[in-house]
Formats: C-alpha cells, sequence, structure tokens
C-alpha cells in the first residue's frame, strides 16, 4: 500500500484537477481522497506530494528500443530506465528491430523481456509488412495476440498505396490501429535535412516538406476511403498539421502525433554540420514549428511522442549526410514538452492528455492513461518548478545522441510508480524497487 | 629533396600588414571583406615568385602538406601540389575515389591516421558537405577545405576573385552572373561569399530544377532566363553539368539544356563588350559552353587556372605561419 499525499492531481479521464491523495493497493489506483490532508493513520509507506503534481503514467506511443539486434545502442533494460527517468510509465516500441517484430516470436522475446527486466511497461507495435518489405501484410491477429498493439513500418513506411489499402480493410474488422511514418520515399530521397534555406546554404540534399505532405494525405484518403483507423507519427509540417486538421473536421477516423524537438527546434540546429540535429522528418522552419505549437493548442495533434531513436556515437560523429537519423527523447520529452505551459495556451491538463490519456485512448491500452479508481498504478509525479539542466552524465539510455545537452530545463518526474512499483525516484524517503 | 632546393626568399614586405588568426580555410561564408582582401594581396607576392626563374621560395621547408582526395580531381590537387612545391613544403598525395565509408573506415579514422604522421597542412576534397569542418574539429593540424560536397570550394571562390580583379582591378558593381547547376555547386557558393562580399552585382541562373528558389535569400539575383543573366553582364561564369552527379534527372536532356542555359555567341552578344567568360573547369565543350567562346579572346579560363596556384599558395603560406621559420 502506497499513498501519494496532497499533490495536485491532474486526471483528465476523470475529469479531476484538484489537490488530493491517491492511495495504490495491489498494483492499481484504490482511490482518491480529496484535499491535502490524509488519514492520520496509514498502513504503508506516504510519498509527500505537496506541491507536486500527481498524474496518470506518461505514456511514450513512439519509441525505438533497439532490442532484438542492436543492443549496443538499447536494450529493453535501458530504455525503460531511461523511460522511467524521464517520468515515463508505458512505451511503445516500433519494429524495427533485427530481427524485424514481424512475428509473434519476436513480440514474445520483447513482452518477456520487459516483464523480467523491464522499468516500464512495454507495448510493441508490430510491423505492418513482412521483414518491412512494404508488400505482403504479417499475421495482425496472432501478433496481436502475442502482445502486439498495433502495426507500422515505422523508418521505412509502405510505399505502395495498395499495400496499405489492403491493411486498413483487413484490419478494420478487428479494429486494429496502423500507425504511419508518412514520407514519400522517391520525394525524399537522398535528402539529410529540411529542404530550405539552410540546407541549400550548407549544400546539403534536402527534404522537401511535401514528401511528408503528400504521404498524410495517401494516409488521410486511405482512412476514408476504407473507414481504418491511422496514426500520423511525428508530424512537422504546417501542411501537415493543416491537413489532419481537415481530415478530423471531416470525420475521418485519423489522429497524429508530434516530437518535442519538432516544437522546439528549427533547421537552424543543423548549422555546423551538427549531426545531433538530424532526424527523419527533419526539423523544419520556424512557420512550421508554429504551426505545431498551433496544432498542439487546438486539438488538431493528439499526443506528443518522443521517437526515442538511440545511436551510437561513430554513427553521428561523421559526415552529415552519412549520420544515423534520429536523438534519445525519453528523458528529455517531458521538460520540453512542459515548456509548452508557459505560454499559457496549453494548460497542465491538456499536457497530461498529450502524454498520457489520449495515447491510452487511441491504443486502446485499458487501465491506462487514468487515475480512476480501478486504474492500474501507474503514476507519475511532476515537480513542475524543479529547474535542472540536461546533461550527459546523466543519461540512462546506452546512447548519447542529444541536442539538448546543456539545456536549462524545468520541470521534471522526481517519482515515478509502474504498476505500484516505484521505477524512479529523486524524491527523499521514496526508494525505487529493485 | 623537394624542401632543399634553393631559391630566393619571399618578398614579405609586398604584403599589406595583418593579423592572421585563421587556422583552417573550411569555406568563405565567415570571411571579412578585409580578410578576403588580405589572401588576394598575399597571392600577389607569391605571383611574384611564379614570374622567377626558378619557382621557388624556402617558406615552407620542413612542413609537410597532404593532398587527401575523396574524389576524382585533376587541377584543384596539381595546383596545391605545385603551389605547395614552390614553397619547398613536403607535399603528400592520398587519393582515393572510393568513400572512406565504401571502404570500411571512417572518416574520423582516416583524419586521426593521417593526423598521426603529423602533417602542417591537410588539404582535403571529399564528397559530403561538412566533411572539412568536420575534419577540422578532429586533427591537430590545419585544414584546407579543396571541396566538399556541394558546400564550398574556398579557393576556386578566391581564385575567380583574384583572376577577375587582375582583369578589372575590381568587383564592386560589376554585374557577374553564374550560370547552371547552382543547387549542387560549391564553386557558386564561395563565389557568392568571395564576389558577394567584395560588392558584385551577382546573377544566379539555370532551369528551375537546378536553382532552388530560396537561392534568392543569398543576396543574389535569380532567374531562370540566360539573356536577363548576360544581358549587360561584365563576367559571365558558367558552371559544369556534372552529369555524374544526378541521380534523377533536373533537365530534359543535353540538347534542351543547351538550349536553354547554354553560353553561345549570340546569347554572348547581349553582354558587355569587354565582358570575360570564367568556367571552374573542366568544361563540357558544347553543351554549357560554346566551343568557340571557349577559346575566345573573351575567356579568362587558362587565367583563372594560373591564379589558383598562386591563391593556393597564399593560403599554404598563411596557414604555415605566414613566416619561413621550419618547424
Amino acid at each position: 500500500m502506497l499513498l501519494i499525499k496532497g499533490g495536485r492531481v491532474i486526471d483528465p479521464g476523470s475529469g479531476r484537477d484538484e489537490v488530493g491523495s491517491v492511495v495504490i493497493a495491489d498494483g492499481k489506483v484504490a482511490d482518491f481522497l480529496p484535499g491535502g490532508e490524509a488519514p492520520g493513520t496509514f498502513n504503508g509507506t506516504v510519498v509527500d506530494a505537496a506541491g507536486k503534481w500527481v498524474v496518470p503514467g506518461l505514456i511514450d506511443m513512439h519509441v525505438h528500443l533497439r532490442d532484438p539486434g542492436f543492443e549496443w545502442k538499447e536494450d529493453i533494460r535501458s530504455g525503460t530506465a531511461a523511460a522511467a527517468a524521464g517520468g515515463f510509465t508505458s512505451v511503445v516500441c516500433m519494429a524495427n528491430t533485427s530481427p524485424v517484430n514481424d512475428h509473434p516470436e519476436v513480440t514474445r522475446y520483447i513482452r518477456e523481456k520487459a516483464a523480467s527486466a523491464g522499468r516500464a511497461n512495454v507495448f510493441p507495435v508490430a510491423a505492418l509488412t513482412c521483414g518491412q518489405n512494404g508488400k505482403e501484410m504479417t499475421d495482425f491477429s496472432e501478433l496481436f495476440e502475442a502482445g502486439a498493439i498495433a502495426f507500422s513500418d515505422d523508418g521505412n513506411p509502405v510505399r505502395s498505396a495498395l499495400v496499405l489499402r489492403r491493411a486498413l480493410e483487413y484490419a478494420k474488422a478487428f479494429d486494429f490501429l496502423i500507425l504511419e511514418h508518412a514520407e514519400d520515399h522517391e520525394l525524399s530521397g537522398g535528402g539529410a535535412a529540411n529542404e530550405g534555406w539552410t540546407a541549400h546554404r550548407l549544400g546539403i540534399p534536402g527534404i522537401p516538406s511535401a514528401a511528408e505532405e503528400i504521404a498524410i494525405a495517401r494516409d488521410i484518403l486511405l482512412a476514408r476511403f476504407t473507414g481504418g483507423r491511422i496514426h500520423i507519427q511525428h508530424i512537422s509540417t504546417k501542411m501537415g498539421v493543416d491537413l489532419l486538421r481537415m481530415a478530423k473536421r471531416a470525420g475521418i477516423r485519423v489522429t497524429g502525433e508530434t516530437a518535442p524537438h519538432y516544437f522546439t527546434l528549427t533547421d537552424a540546429a543543423i548549422e555546423g554540420y551538427n549531426t545531433y540535429a538530424k532526424m527523419n522528418p527533419p526539423l523544419r522552419e520556424e512557420e512550421d514549428r508554429m504551426a505545431i505549437l498551433e496544432g498542439i493548442v487546438d486539438g488538431t495533434i493528439d499526443a506528443i511522442a518522443s521517437d526515442h531513436a538511440p545511436h551510437d556515437e561513430y554513427t553521428k560523429r561523421c559526415e552529415f549526410v552519412a549520420a544515423s537519423n534520429g536523438i534519445i527523447g525519453l528523458e528529455t520529452a517531458l521538460p520540453l514538452s512542459m515548456a509548452l505551459l508557459a505560454g499559457g495556451k496549453v494548460t497542465p491538463a491538456r499536457l497530461v492528455d498529450l502524454l498520457s490519456a489520449i495515447p491510452a485512448r487511441i491504443l486502446g491500452l485499458k487501465g491506462k492513461g487514468t487515475l480512476r479508481k480501478g486504474a492500474d498504478g501507474d503514476v507519475t509525479i511532476v515537480d513542475p518548478e524543479a529547474e535542472w539542466e540536461f546533461r550527459e552524465s546523466d543519461v540512462r539510455s546506452k546512447s548519447r545522441n542529444s541536442p539538448f545537452f546543456g539545456w536549462k530545463m524545468r520541470g521534471r518526474a522526481v517519482a515515478v510508480l509502474c504498476r505500484g512499483r516505484v521505477t524512479h525516484s529523486l524524491m527523499k524517503g521514496v526508494t525505487p524497487d529493485a | 629533396m623537394e624542401g632543399g632546393a634553393t631559391g630566393e626568399p619571399l618578398r614579405e614586405r609586398e604584403v599589406t600588414p595583418m593579423e592572421w588568426r585563421r587556422k583552417h580555410v573550411l569555406g568563405l561564408a565567415d570571411f571579412s571583406a578585409e580578410e578576403i582582401e588580405f589572401v588576394i594581396d598575399t597571392a600577389r607576392s607569391m605571383e611574384d615568385v611564379l614570374t622567377r626563374d626558378i619557382k621557388k621560395v624556402p617558406a615552407l621547408r620542413g612542413k609537410t602538406v597532404v593532398n587527401l582526395f575523396f574524389e576524382a580531381s585533376t587541377r584543384t590537387r596539381t595546383s596545391f601540389e605545385i603551389a605547395g612545391k614552390r614553397l619547398s613544403a613536403d607535399v603528400v598525395n592520398f587519393s582515393s575515389s572510393v568513400s572512406s565509408v565504401a571502404k570500411g573506415e571512417t572518416l574520423l579514422d582516416t583524419a586521426k591516421n593521417i593526423n598521426a604522421m603529423m602533417p602542417s597542412i591537410i588539404v582535403m576534397r571529399h564528397p559530403a558537405s561538412g566533411a572539412a569542418q568536420f575534419l577540422s574539429r578532429h586533427v591537430s593540424c590545419s585544414v584546407i577545405n579543396a571541396g566538399d560536397g556541394s558546400n564550398e570550394h574556398p579557393s576556386q571562390g578566391l581564385l575567380d576573385l583574384y583572376a577577375i580583379i587582375k582583369l578589372k582591378d575590381k568587383v564592386k558593381g560589376l554585374k557577374i552572373s553564374i550560370i547552371g547547376d547552382i543547387l549542387h555547386s560549391r564553386v557558386a557558393r564561395s563565389n557568392l561569399y568571395s564576389l558577394g562580399r567584395m560588392g558584385a552585382d551577382l546573377w544566379l541562373c539555370g532551369p528551375g530544377t537546378l536553382v532552388p528558389k530560396e537561392m534568392g535569400r543569398s543576396g543574389a539575383t535569380v532567374t531562370n532566363d540566360i539573356r536577363e543573366a548576360v544581358r549587360d553582364a561584365d563576367v559571365v561564369m558558367m558552371l559544369r553539368i556534372q552529369l555524374e552527379r544526378q541521380k534523377t534527372a533536373y533537365f530534359p536532356s543535353l540538347r534542351e539544356y543547351t538550349r536553354n542555359y547554354g553560353l553561345n555567341s549570340e546569347v554572348f552578344s547581349l553582354a558587355k563588350k569587354d565582358a570575360i567568360i570564367m568556367h571552374p573547369g573542366p568544361i563540357n565543350r558544347g553543351v554549357e559552353l560554346s566551343d568557340e567562346l571557349a577559346d575566345s579572346s573573351h575567356s579568362i579560363i587558362l587565367n583563372q587556372v594560373e591564379s589558383g596556384v598562386a591563391i593556393r599558395m597564399a593560403l599554404l603560406y598563411l596557414l604555415a605561419g605566414g613566416h619561413h621559420a621550419a618547424h
């Protein structure tokens, strides 16, 4: 039994944003007690959360754990440790492992390793096509039974509209979700940075925003045509947001996420051929960044996901065009997202929606994303005032590919509970369970 | 022994005094007009050496210059080699047409290996933009960028400026049009900086596919009409159509390209009477430049090559410390 006492409990799922205490028992949320005071006698651990936010455990619906196959970059143990340190209780891992997660054995391996070594819930996404080859669909229902929660060829998006059409039609009967990395490969081919003045000046081959937008439009139109359910990953462009907004207005079953770097940085960050600012989709321009912010504020964008993409040092310490795409993000997603609060247009409750409640709903994760009685005991305690510097030496991930070292952050997860177990703590008297 | 050859020392007094602070020459993007002028002044005194009987001075005796070329190059490498030798440096050529990555060795490892041999200066050409900056961060010696991908080719930008100045005295106010594949051209980028900083009226011209609309932000005027670019121009600089670089077609055919963007006598007649034609080479005769114009009195292509040696001597000399002492 554990009592999280007197914090500001923000739980959009139950419409709650008030000071109170949360009781965790048997790995579940057992009770909510309103007010700053709690029962005088409590038979268990008491965590004093006064001045802190108590929110449903954060869910990162887009990470790469690199396990199996690339364990030197990250594995399930280190990746979930990074997740816990960043405030996440659940992560959704992509299928571009080696072997690709296109077989129930791989899905089971991930689930089992996460259960034994993980510090967060791990929900695998299975490949949409065998070997992510873009041709034959994987065995959706068998993969689902093994624990896959959605299907995606992330990183190697489905090029054929016909294959995607069939997948959407087929998945619809089971209400399975398809996640799409929207990119027209022919248009983006050979590109290494956003096509714009910065890339032209630096002589870096460009990735036009249209490469993403055309694919988003295609995905939306196929979702409309088939009635299937699709989720657009890491939206980075203004027109991408506009298309999603339009699709939602038209009642099409589409959702979308963005990543903190798309509303925090622009392609100016690649100056000096900084490979730590190289990702796909690439960092865009100020106009795009502003549109992403607008999409977050008006609800067009449903979720913030980190696209945590660990890469070893030598694949970043090289020529820009040759460098790997992606940055780690689990340990910076929350504070970078909390920076959105400063403008006043994003409320703490909306932030919890973006980082927990809505991802749980999109993914159909029962018992997640809320602190309602009976929900899983996944809780993140956030100190909204904590000021700290993100330092390379503090990173829990095996990889160090981040453009944010040395950044001054405000807001931090100070304790995390996953199914009632303490997986991370910076709080006095609260020690992580082994 | 190369370093043992004799020759009169350089007449240093001919160089305008200015403190040279750079360790590397990676690009002209951050060169001030003053620095550019200083290099040009230094090149002038180098040119003096080139007119002597014994074209050699002991300025870089005991210093090693490594030409590290990851892309095929004849003129630039030869030019740097001759420049180094005329300054009595020991020049070593390390050429590889295969990129380091394809060979399995990373650029970083190659760089560290070369660096361990303690050269004074590495002159590098590499197919990746930014490769020279990257190298400079990982070696202890000086680095000269001899062309990195589509980014910069600073010695070319300086030698083009020098060649124009020799004929026209100054570039300020001159209409200078750069025509061709701007998108992939490191020569165009370096020239935008060198000529732009000295006050030229710059024009960029080529097919829409090879002149990105954003290039207007460089301060140059962008046009897709070669006549507009050439009209009343003082300098017309044609760029090589690099067919080998183009993985997908940027224009219908060479025939169509030549028809719209090739420089021939008819189009060139729109330029000023004393206009000059430049080309960084190698020329595709009959494609971007007609045979007749390439060999005409307006063409200063060989002057460019000549200026190249002086500019490269100046850069090597300045990076080596600008004095005669050996290590």
